[in-house]
Order: structure tokens, then C-alpha cells, then sequence
């Protein structure tokens, strides 16, 4: 694996620390006029997604971390892993409950999702953005209320909770956008 | 913009009387300093494959000084300098200097001469500012709760850590210049200047730099620094002028080189000179002109005011 100092540093760059691969958020260099110069760099641990800040020594190195974000399509669940299969090669990942983690509420098969791939093992899952569900459960729809206000809880085919318009009843569709986790539409 | 404020600065001395001087960017002796890194490069006199290794200056210092010595009296320059190793949000490698030094005058006559300076720029570019002075030992004490020569490097880490910084030990070990320069850089600085001009004064002696000692507490050096908007803007000193002195720095700097396994610099001879010829008694300033620049237009970036940074030059 190749290594970086802190001058190779910049927004987006992969490396190892403390045994777990990170994501350089910001890098920031600070030096004195006439004294020891620092880096403050903001990282996020790609294995729990925490974010921190630390200070090295310029001129300090470190491996880089192999990670690549890499589509690929969702095919099924079968009880312990999620698998996933890159369309273009028939590749296929298995990815273990901590690497799904919150993306798994809004799997529905046959969805493109970006895995993110650490010594060609899955760490991460990123549902898309917008997801269309089927509600498989909600109270019945009532006719005539598009106000949107106020809203009831709909349980989704993917098992996920949201809160829709009163009008909404079960088996329709609706487009959510999985980073609020909230209602955007009604899909005809 | 930036041809408003040399501007202004010139006929700010001029009014003073303090005469414009330029000196070579090129030196063969360069500073010893173990933060600074000078770019080199090599010299072919005509018809010679290799003459030897010049260096830019990272700063007009020591051929400033060799003026003084040969009598310019008072003198200031607007020049560039440049510092390998050194990118950023706040750097670039190749930077615009004011440097100026007054015969005959104190650190309290210089700091007096900088506020007035600040301050007449600040309002040039419609700015009301204020300045106040205050010591390095005190905003220790009030920001860390820790002495910056007295304290022990337990507290200094204790006090990291509950600020956020547990990897300070790790960083510093026990070097009390490396410790006080993260403490300050990360804990005080971005503080600084954020509502008036602000002078610290009163430098601990350990870190490095070309002030002379506080007659009445050695452990102190006469030494000036600015900030404004959160940066460093520029260092003052009231000069060493002992040779034997500066002599015993230079090597106690390339020691410390030769420990880290940095590279070893030529200290300047000529410099060492012109002090064994006899500096005059002075104290001298030097501003960052880029970094000013960036606080009177409350940028956030070098970037907003060079015309082509390191990255497109």
C-alpha cells in the first residue's frame, strides 16, 4: 500500500489510522511564524462513521486505506448478509449488518446503491437519495384531506416507519428521500 | 487594493522619515532556524558548471541589520520572501514582507509606530479598529490555566485532553517550545484579534527568535507579536546585538537541525560580521502584507488575495 505525509493531504483522501481506514473531511495547516508547523485535519472513520478531529506533525506519514465507493445493484437478504452484485462484471459482496446499518430500511430490491469496499470487504452501504415504496400498512386513507398537515405513520414494504399525508392509503406508492427519512410524493 | 495599502505605507514612512531600501533576494548564508525551511538553488558564475548553493530569504532580516550597521540609520522595505514547506489556508511559499527597523527605539516606541500603522490602514479601507496589549504569560494563565515556563508537562496534557486534543504528549513529548506552540496555536490564537488589534508581548526565551533578553528576567525575551482576525500578522523584536550572542544561537539552531535530522544551513557570516562591526541599538518589525490584506477584507483565504497562489504560479 502506498503511504502520504500530511503535505500529500486534501478533502476526500483515504488512510489508515489506528488500524481503521478514515476519510480526510478537512485539512487544515498550522504553523507559526517561527515554530513547530501542525496539520488539524477532520476525519471520518469509514467503519463507524464518527467524525474527529486530530492534529498531526507535518511531514508525518500513513498508509493509505484501499476503499473504493463502488455501485452496485441490491439483489436480496437472506437473514445475515445483504447482498449486493456489481451490474457490469456479475461480481457479488455479501454485507454484514454493521456495514448496511441504517441504508437497510430503504433496500428494496433491484436499487442501486453505493457500497463502499475496504480491503474488498463491504464497510459502508448509501441507499440512493430518493427510494419508491409500496405501503404494506397504514390507517385508512381519507378522501378529500390534501392539506398535508398533521400526517398519520405508514409502514413501508421495506419494514421502514414514515409519516404520510392523510390521504395516503395502503398499497400506493410513495417516493422518500432517505437522508430526512421523510415523505416527498405520491408516485402514479 | 493591494496598491492602496503599499501606498499607504509608503507615505506613512515617509512622513516618518524612515528611508525605503531594497536588498538581494539571493543570499549565500541563509537562517538557521529549525521551523523555517529556505529554497536553494544552484549559482553558475558564467562559464561554471557549479559556483555554489544560493538561498532566497525567508525573510530582509540579516541583510537589513548589515545596513543598520553600516549606518543607513532607520529603514524599511516592502519585498518578498519565501518558505519551502509552507501551504495553506494562511501560507504560500512566496509572500509579500513589510519590514522596517527604528534606531534608538524600544519595543513599547516600535508596538506604539505598528498600532498607529494598523490602525491608519484599518480606517483607509473604512475600518474602526482598537488595539490592546497583552502578554503571552497571561493569556496562558487565563485561556489554559497553566504557566508557560512554570507548568509541568502533565498539566499541559491534562489540559489538552480536556480541551480535545489527547494526542498533544504524543506530539510535543518534552519539548516545552513544540508544547507552547500547540497550545497557543490551537487553544489562544484563533481568539486573537478578533475585536481590536492585538499585541502580545512578553515572549518566553525558549522560543526561538533573534529578540534580546528582558534585562530585568532572562527567562523573558523582547519580542512583539500581532494578530488580527485570528492570524499572525507579524513578529517585533528589540534587536540582539551582542555577536557572541547570535553566534551561540545560530549553533544552538543547527544543533537542534542536526538532532532532527534536518538539513544543515550556513549560518550568515556577514551577518555575524556586521554585528562584531556594531549594530546600532533598534527594534524592527516585520507584517505579513498578504495575510493584513486578507483581515481588512475579511477574507478567509490567501487565495482571495494573490494573483496566482503556489497551485497556478
Amino acid at each position: 500500500m502506498a503511504t502520504v505525509s500530511t503535505s500529500d493531504f486534501k478533502g476526500g483522501m483515504k488512510l489508515m489510522m489506528d488500524g481503521d481506514p478514515y476519510n480526510i473531511l478537512e485539512n487544515e495547516f498550522v504553523k507559526p511564524g517561527k515554530g513547530q508547523a501542525f496539520n488539524r485535519v477532520k476525519l471520518r472513520n469509514l467503519k463507524t462513521g464518527r467524525v474527529l478531529e486530530r492534529t498531526f506533525k507535518s511531514g508525518e506519514t500513513f498508509e493509505t486505506a484501499d476503499v473504493v465507493d463502488t455501485d452496485m445493484q441490491y439483489l436480496y437478504n437472506d437473514g445475515e448478509l445483504w447482498h449486493f452484485m456489481v451490474v457490469e462484471t456479475f461480481e457479488q459482496y455479501g454485507a454484514d449488518e454493521a456495514a448496511v446499518a441504517d441504508a437497510k430500511k430503504w433496500l428494496k430490491e433491484q436499487d442501486i446503491c453505493q457500497v463502499t469496499l475496504y480491503n474488498g470487504v463491504p464497510i459502508g452501504v448509501a441507499s440512493p437519495n430518493f427510494v419508491e415504496l409500496k405501503i404494506t400498512e397504514t390507517d385508512p386513507g381519507v378522501r378529500g384531506d390534501t392539506s398535508g398537515g398533521g400526517g398519520k405513520p405508514a409502514t413501508l414494504e421495506t419494514g421502514a416507519v414514515v409519516r404520510v399525508p392523510l390521504f395516503i392509503g395502503v398499497d400506493e406508492i410513495i417516493k422518500v428521500d432517505t437522508r430526512t427519512g421523510e415523505y416527498v410524493s405520491r408516485v402514479k | 487594493m493591494r496598491a492602496q495599502l503599499n501606498r499607504s505605507i509608503r507615505t506613512f514612512f515617509e512622513d516618518r522619515g524612515v528611508l525605503e531600501v531594497e536588498t538581494p533576494l539571493l543570499s549565500w548564508g541563509t537562517v538557521t532556524d529549525p521551523a523555517l525551511t529556505p529554497f536553494k538553488t544552484a549559482y553558475h558564475r558564467p562559464g561554471s558548471s557549479y559556483s555554489g548553493d544560493l538561498y532566497l530569504q525567508t525573510s530582509p532580516e540579516f541583510a537589513m541589520k548589515r545596513l543598520l550597521a553600516g549606518g543607513s540609520g532607520s529603514i524599511y522595505q516592502i519585498v518578498k520572501a519565501f518558505r519551502n514547506e509552507e501551504q495553506g489556508r494562511y501560507h504560500n511559499p512566496e509572500f509579500s514582507l513589510l519590514e522596517w527597523y527604528r534606531v534608538d527605539f524600544g519595543l513599547d516606541q516600535l508596538i506604539d509606530e505598528v498600532e498607529a500603522l494598523i490602525l491608519m490602514l484599518a480606517a483607509s479601507f473604512g475600518k474602526g479598529l482598537t488595539s490592546r496589549r497583552i502578554s503571552y504569560q497571561t493569556l496562558f494563565l487565563a485561556r489554559l490555566q497553566c504557566d508557560p515556563l512554570e507548568s509541568s508537562f502533565s498539566e499541559f496534557q491534562a489540559k489538552a485532553e480536556a480541551l480535545g486534543l489527547p494526542e498533544a504528549s504524543h506530539l510535543c513529548g518534552e519539548d516545552r517550545a513544540t508544547w507552547l506552540d500547540l497550545l497557543f496555536g490551537h487553544f489562544i490564537q484563533p481568539d486573537l484579534g478578533r475585536d481590536a488589534l492585538t499585541v502580545v508581548i512578553g515572549y518566553p526565551a525558549i522560543l526561538p527568535s533573534l529578540a534580546r533578553s528582558c534585562p530585568h528576567d532572562p527567562r523573558y525575551v523582547e519580542r512583539a507579536e500581532l494578530f488580527l482576525a485570528g492570524m499572525e500578522l507579524g513578529n517585533g523584536f528589540h534587536e540582539l546585538r551582542d555577536p557572541n550572542e547570535q553566534r551561540q544561537r545560530f549553533e544552538r539552531d543547527l544543533e537542534r537541525r542536526q538532532d532532527h535530522g534536518q538539513v544543515m544551513l550556513p549560518m550568515d557570516q556577514r551577518l555575524l560580521e556586521a554585528l562584531r562591526v556594531g549594530l546600532p541599538a533598534c527594534s524592527g518589525m516585520a507584517i505579513g502584507l498578504d495575510r493584513l490584506l486578507m483581515a481588512l477584507i475579511g477574507s478567509s483565504s490567501l487565495e482571495d488575495v494573490l494573483g496566482f497562489p503556489i497551485e497556478r504560479a
